[in-house]
This record gives C-alpha cells, sequence and structure tokens, in this order.
C-alpha cells in the first residue's frame, strides 16, 4: 500500500516537473522573440524617427541646393555629386585590385608562408577600425604623397578600406566553382588565365558582384576616415566637370578638387546648435539609409538568387 | 653569317614562348594586387609609428600612460592618454552589457527555437542591419535616446556615455546574433537528437547541449564586438561629449581615442605641431587595443573549437 502511494507521489512529483521544464520552454521562447524584436523595433524605431524628423526636406529642391548658412534654404547637391564622384574613384580602385587579389589568392598563389602572410594581412585589415584607415590617407596620401584633401584621397582611402571586403567575397563565390570545370577546360588545352578569365571568372561573377555591392554601400556611409583627413565641411561648389565639351573630352581636374560627401554634410547640420539644421541632419540620414539598405538588400537578393540557381 | 637550320626557332614554340611569357606576366600582375593588402598594413603601421616617434620626442612614454589629463591643444599641455581610454573602455561596456544578452537570446531563439521560414526572413534582415551606416545612429543617440533618458534622470548632460553605449550596444546586436547563429548552427544535428532522446526540453537542450559545444565561436563573436565597440568612432564622437574626463561614470560627458581623433581633424591643425602627433599616438594606441582583440578573438575560436 505503502509503496505504491510513493508512486504516485513520484509520479505527481514527474508531472510537475514536465509541466514546469514546457512552462521554462514557452518563456524562454518568448523571451527570445522579444530580444529579437527588441534589436529589429529598435532599429525600424529610428528609421521613423528620421523621417519624422526629416519630412519637410523631402523635396528635390534638397537636392538642387548647396549648402548654406540659412538652414531652410541650404541643399544637398555638393554632398551628392561629392558622394558619387568620390565612390567611382573607390569603385576603379578597389573593384581591379580586389577581384585580382582574390583570383591570385584562391587560383594561383602556392601554399608557403608569403601567401599565408597575404592571407593573415587580408583578414587583419577587414578588423581594422575605418578611423585607422583614416590616418594612414592622412599621413600617406595628404602629406607624403600630397594629393591634398581631394576626392582622389577620399576615393583612395575607402578604397583599400573594402579592399579586404572585396577579397573575401571575390574568394568565396571562386570556391564555389567546382574542380570538374578547372579539370574541362585544361583537357581541352586553356591555359591557366584562359581557365581563369573565361571560366572560374565568369561563372563567379554573380557572387562576386555580392561583396562589390556591400563594399560600396560601406563606403558610401563611413563618415570617420573622411573627416580624418580634414575634408572641408562647408562646400558650396561642384567639382570641375569630368567631361567637357572639348576633345580629349575627359577632364581630370575633379580629382585633386576639394569635396563634401552626405554623411559628412550630415555630421555637420547635426552638430549644430541650431535646431533647424537638425531636419537637414534628419533628411539626409533618411536619404542614406535608404540608399545604403536598398544596395544591400540588392546584395543579398542577388546572393540568394544565385544560390537557387546553381546549375552543378 | 647564317644561322644553321636547326637553331632557327619553329613559328609553333615561339608562340608557345609567348604564351609562358604572357601567363608569367598575368600572375605577376595578379600577385602585386594581392601585395596590395600587405602593403596597407605596413603603411598603417609604418605612418602610426613614424609620427608617434615624433609625438614621443616631445611626450615621455611614461607621461603618456600615467599622466591622468589629456589636454595637447591647452596652453598647459597635458598628455596622459588615460582619460582617452577611460571613456573607449566605459563606453564599449555599456555596448557590450547591452549587445551580449540580446544578442546572445536572440542567437539561441533564431539557431533553436525559430521555425526555418522565421530563420530565412530574420536572418537577411540582420546582415541590412549591419550595413547601416554609422553616423545615423549617432544622430539616433542624441536625438532620440539622450532625451529619453533625460526623463527618467533629468540631471544627465545633454552629451553622455550612457546614450552612446546603448545605442552602440543596439547596433551591435545584429553582428553578435548573426556570428553566435553560425556558431550554433555548426553543431551537429545528432548532438540535439541524443539530447531529445534523453527527454531534454528544447530549452534545456539549447542551454546545456548547443551553447557549450558551439561556445568558442560565441565567445569569439563577443571579442569582436568589443574590438568594433572600440574602434567605433560616429556614434560616440556625435554623442558622448568631447571633453576628455578621467571617468568610469556612464552618467558623465567623455571623450573616446576616436572621438578626439575626429575632433583635431575637424580643426585646423599644421602638419607637425604636436596636436598633429597627438593624433597618430592616440590611433597607435587604437590600434593596438583593437588588433590584440581581434588576434584574441580568433586564438579562442581556433583554440577551443569543439570538432565533431
Amino acid at each position: 500500500m505503502e509503496h505504491k502511494a510513493s508512486v504516485l507521489e513520484n509520479l505527481a512529483d514527474v508531472r510537475a516537473m514536465i509541466k514546469r521544464h514546457k512552462r521554462n520552454d514557452a518563456l524562454f521562447a518568448t523571451l527570445g522573440l522579444i530580444c529579437l524584436m527588441l534589436g529589429l523595433m529598435t532599429l525600424m524605431l529610428l528609421f521613423w524617427q528620421l523621417i519624422a524628423d526629416g519630412h519637410p526636406k523631402f523635396n528635390l529642391d534638397f537636392l538642387t541646393e548647396f549648402p548654406s548658412r540659412r538652414a531652410g534654404r541650404a541643399g544637398l547637391l555638393s554632398a551628392w555629386v561629392g558622394s558619387l564622384l568620390v565612390m567611382s574613384v573607390t569603385f576603379l580602385t578597389a573593384v581591379p585590385v580586389g577581384v585580382a587579389a582574390g583570383l591570385y589568392l584562391e587560383e594561383y598563389a602556392p601554399k608557403n608562408w608569403f601567401t599565408d602572410l597575404i592571407e593573415i594581412n587580408v583578414s587583419n585589415l577587414a578588423g581594422v577600425p575605418s578611423i585607422i584607415y583614416g590616418l594612414l590617407a592622412l599621413g600617406l596620401f595628404v602629406y607624403m604623397l600630397d594629393f591634398g584633401q581631394s576626392i582622389l584621397t577620399a576615393g583612395l582611402t575607402l578604397g583599400l578600406l573594402i579592399l579586404p571586403i572585396v577579397i573575401v567575397s571575390t574568394r568565396e563565390a571562386i570556391r564555389a566553382i567546382p574542380v570538374s570545370i578547372r579539370e574541362a577546360a585544361y583537357g581541352v588545352g586553356a591555359t591557366k588565365w584562359q581557365v581563369v578569365y573565361d571560366h572560374v571568372f565568369k561563372y563567379s561573377y554573380g557572387g562576386i558582384l555580392t561583396g562589390i555591392i556591400i563594399g560600396m554601400a560601406r563606403a558610401l556611409g563611413e563618415t570617420a576616415p573622411i573627416i580624418t583627413i580634414g575634408a572641408l565641411t562647408f562646400i558650396a561648389f561642384l567639382p570641375p566637370s569630368p567631361i567637357t565639351t572639348e576633345p580629349p573630352f575627359l577632364n581630370f581636374e575633379w580629382l585633386s578638387s576639394g569635396f563634401t560627401v552626405m554623411p559628412i554634410q550630415m555630421f555637420n547640420w547635426l552638430s549644430r546648435p541650431d535646431h533647424a539644421f537638425h531636419v537637414n541632419a534628419a533628411a539626409t540620414g533618411a536619404l542614406i539609409i535608404v540608399v545604403t539598405l536598398l544596395m544591400n538588400g540588392a546584395a543579398i537578393w542577388l546572393r540568394y538568387k544565385i544560390r537557387k540557381n546553381i546549375k552543378w | 653569317m647564317q644561322l644553321p637550320a636547326q637553331l632557327t626557332i619553329s613559328p609553333r614554340l615561339a608562340k608557345n614562348i609567348r604564351r609562358n611569357v604572357k601567363e608569367r606576366i598575368i600572375e605577376l600582375i595578379l600577385m602585386m594586387a594581392a601585395l596590395v593588402a600587405v602593403a596597407t598594413t605596413f603603411a598603417i603601421v609604418g605612418v602610426l609609428l613614424y609620427e608617434s616617434l615624433s609625438f614621443f620626442k616631445t611626450v615621455s612614454v611614461i607621461d603618456f600612460f600615467t599622466d591622468t589629463q589629456w589636454t595637447p591643444l591647452f596652453e598647459d599641455a597635458h598628455y596622459g592618454i588615460m582619460p582617452l581610454v577611460s571613456g573607449t573602455l566605459t563606453t564599449s561596456a555599456i555596448a557590450l552589457a547591452v549587445a551580449v544578452p540580446i544578442g546572445t537570446i536572440s542567437a539561441i531563439f533564431l539557431s533553436e527555437f525559430a521555425s526555418h521560414k522565421t530563420r530565412e526572413i530574420v536572418k537577411p534582415i540582420l546582415e541590412l542591419l549591419v550595413g547601416v551606416p554609422t553616423v545615423v545612429f549617432g544622430y539616433f543617440a542624441l536625438f532620440f535616446v539622450t532625451p529619453l533618458l533625460q526623463s527618467i534622470y533629468p540631471s544627465l548632460p545633454s552629451f553622455n556615455m550612457l546614450g552612446a553605449g546603448i545605442v552602440m550596444g543596439v547596433m551591435i546586436i545584429p553582428y553578435i546574433a548573426s556570428m553566435s547563429e553560425d556558431a550554433m548552427r555548426a553543431v551537429p544535428m545528432s548532438m540535439r537528437e541524443g539530447s531529445y532522446a534523453m527527454g531534454a526540453t528544447r530549452f534545456q537542450t539549447a542551454i546545456k547541449v548547443v551553447t557549450p559545444a558551439a561556445i568558442s565561436g560565441i565567445v569569439a563573436a563577443y571579442i569582436l564586438a568589443v574590438s568594433r565597440a572600440v574602434g567605433e568612432t560616429m556614434v560616440v564622437a556625435i554623442a558622448a561629449g568631447q571633453q576628455p574626463n578621467l571617468t568610469f561614470n556612464p552618467l558623465d560627458s567623455a571623450a573616446t581615442i576616436t572621438a578626439y581623433i575626429v575632433q583635431v581633424a575637424m580643426g585646423d591643425l599644421p602638419h607637425g605641431s604636436i596636436g598633429y602627433q597627438s593624433i597618430f599616438a592616440a590611433g597607435l594606441v587604437l590600434m593596438a587595443m583593437t588588433l590584440s582583440f581581434n588576434i584574441f578573438g580568433h586564438w579562442v575560436r581556433k583554440k577551443y573549437r569543439e570538432s565533431y
């Protein structure tokens, strides 16, 4: 009799325990959902705040006016043109160098200490704070090489900054190409470069593009290194046009021109005491966020498409 | 003199040689591109050391680490890096206090509790959020979080480390969540199945089996997040204030190393002056801090990686 009672009591204990554990499970799942939402919601809030504060400036005049001492008239013209020109220098330096470095490390590099040295450098550079790149640019580009506080300096700095991103994504994209493709190309007598360029590079094009877009989005939003090189913040002129009406139709004076970019203009406006300028800062912030999110979104979508469409 | 017939190069062989030369040149060009990475590292270290050396000709290393004031631009100049380091460490500690619990719990939820579909939606969003420019977070800290905190503590100054730290924490949540989730996903399914077979719940499996197995990746994520927080510039430059202040009190206003560099760079300091050199010395300290965190993070991941 007594034995049976203790079994029943045990059973009750076990049932209580199971119930408790199930409750813990549900509690933790709720907590997890709250945490995840908290992170995501805060960021939604941030976006909402920018739109709510900046909406009076959402009009075309904001994009066609120069910065001004009067907040109501101030616009982003020199900043977005500057961003575009700086980004084009960044693109023209980081992309060829990054892709070539990725091809070398993945397809050519022998396994030795020298290759290890390059690889360690690439992964270390990815962890260097962006402001350190600004110091490098200040010491090397601005003073030693005498490029001044120009579009060229800023573009090269951001190019070095996103180089590790381009290299790493190029390597990842190349690694997804099966060896059989290379063997087939060698089998019909292709040289190494023919294999690498006509097959490996062309098939991994989408993956490489993903990395380039993510890198360019990063460069667009970077502020610290550009401030560090001492870029002016009040620029009410446009750099000379890269295209001219007379032969040779191209002109490179813009490279050495002073400039401002969108994040710098935003920083400049939000550090002023006059609240009217904060509206401009919010509108600029909203524009930067929209453009970077669109670029990153395109990159993620592209990667998703590629993963789905892999044919081998 | 005419060459004997055997010594003239056949057209086929000539083509082959041309082809080989071209191949070698291409390989050389690609290698030069890869060397840009090495050159960048050397250039960074070189520039920082070169300018810092001139700085340390004027300032003794002992003063640099023991003086409790940092006022290189004042008449009565003091060069103690500690007030900047205290600001950097305090804001980073606040950021971690926010990001580590929220990021880790989010990662456990995503990896162990969420459905496949939720994960497929949330993971890309996390990646998107990692890409939001930091200057925008600075705006958020100054005009949203600080006023919110001021309604709780009315005596809080408008520039303070608490608001900047919290926003920096929010900024690195996606980073910690995404990296920790990757580490947990890498734990083999059979371990979870073993745990479920013993009657463990999801919560018990997550806490007692999956998390310990993935701990090296999770800790590495924390350490790399510290390195990011230490090197973060715009949020602290905008919201934490620019007054070097030897304090660990989050309610104070204080400058970090990065905020100091921004502050000096915005002014018009002549090239070669002590103020100009001081930002390179500060940069050297920052570089040493982030580099040691990065190396430590990679070491932890390698050393304590469980292999299955």
